[in-house]
């Protein structure tokens, strides 16, 4: 019996795709942000909310992921930027070779900001790079504020923690600070920012949120290339 | 449920690995599991054994051993395991901690048998 150490990821070959689209968006100066949540905390309702406030001459692109419809995909395209939806067929998650394929026939030359919403699923998108710059999470008030707790991996693995649907706090019995609390357990420090995508509460902070760290971004870009 | 596509991918390394071993066939592969990767073992397990079913891989062992999240204290260099949730640090206090363990998933090794020195059904190659 010989035992031959192997040391390499499980994903490797997902690593290496997200790898290479990572290389690409930084030649390219993209900020990638892969958005996950449960199926209906809001992630196309963000994005939604978020084109509608971008100038129209801005330069970013949407890939929208689903098991099956083109539902997201035309609520967004109302907005006038480039939209393609991902439907996996089953897979309950996007990887990095659904992202290749589907930035084939794009110019990235022509894009800033590419916003990926994963399959909505608070498990197992967060296995998955996608050569994002960051992932985002998107939890709302009627899940629960233990969630950070029972499902620590993708609260732990994202900068950033939107509590949606804030204008339903007076019906339901969510503790936020006790969800922001719990979010900062798993990941310390972590960024929140609590917004309501219906009644437009909390989005000016988002838009800061995403415009300081396209700012961020491109300066490291800048930083990296001089 | 995406225990499927990663032993999958775990079986698709064993048998890249083994292109270098000729004259052996694998017994058992090993994995690292962090627990901060929302893998859930036992259907990892479920899943192996259910795609290795009636193939050449069949006798495969599937070995898993969960690496718990570890911090280092940044004050004052200490490394601890972090317990619900706690990332202060036991020795100093700080909050100032960071991760450095628990988010792995990575083969770890692979166990290979020369064909004819094991009696588990294996026909030799010679």
């Amino acid at each position: 019996m010989e035992r031959v150490a192997l040391e390499k990821k499980v994903l490797s070959e997902n690593d290496r795709v997200a790898a290479d689209l990572r290389a690409r968006f930084q030649e390219h100066g993209i900020l990638c942000l892969n958005l996950i949540s449960s199926p209906g905390s809001g992630k196309t309702s963000l994005l939604e909310r978020t084109l509608e406030s971008l100038p129209r001459q801005d330069r970013v692109a949407v890939l929208t992921g689903d098991i099956q419809t083109e539902n997201d995909a035309n609520r967004l395209r109302r907005f006038n930027f480039p939209v393609k939806q991902i439907t996996t067929g089953g897979t309950c998650h996007l990887d990095a070779r659904m992202i290749e394929r589907h930035l084939a026939d794009w110019n990235l030359g022509d894009l800033d900001l590419l916003l990926i919403e994963n399959v909505g699923n608070l498990v197992c998108p967060s296995s998955y790079d996608l050569g994002e710059a960051a992932k985002i999470v998107v939890l709302s008030v009627t899940e629960g504020e233990d969630k950070p707790l029972k499902y620590p991996s993708i609260f732990f693995k994202s900068d950033l923690l939107v509590l949606n649907k804030i204008d339903l706090l007076p019906y339901v019995p969510f503790d936020i600070e006790a969800a922001a609390d719990n979010a900062r357990k798993v990941h310390p420090g972590m960024e929140i920012v609590k917004v309501s995508c219906l009644s437009g509460d909390g989005l000016r902070e988002w838009m800061d949120w995403l415009e300081h760290r396209r700012r961020q971004h491109k300066a490291l870009l800048q930083e990296t290339a001089s | 449920m995406h225990e499927l596509g990663i032993a999958n991918s775990v079986l698709e390394a064993v048998r890249t690995e083994m292109a270098r071993h000729p004259g052996t066939y694998p017994c058992k592969v090993g994995v690292r599991v962090g627990e901060m990767t929302a893998i859930d073992q036992e259907a990892l397990r479920f899943c192996f054994e259910a795609i290795i079913v009636e193939t050449d891989l069949e006798s495969l062992e599937l070995g898993i051993e969960v690496c718990p999240r570890r911090h280092r204290c940044l004050a004052c260099g200490h490394e601890f395991v972090v317990r619900d949730y706690d990332s202060r640090c036991p020795q100093c206090a700080s909050l100032e901690t960071v991760c450095i363990s628990g988010d792995e998933l990575e083969l770890a090794y692979l166990e290979v048998e020369e064909y004819g020195t094991s009696s588990v059904g294996e026909k030799s190659t010679q």
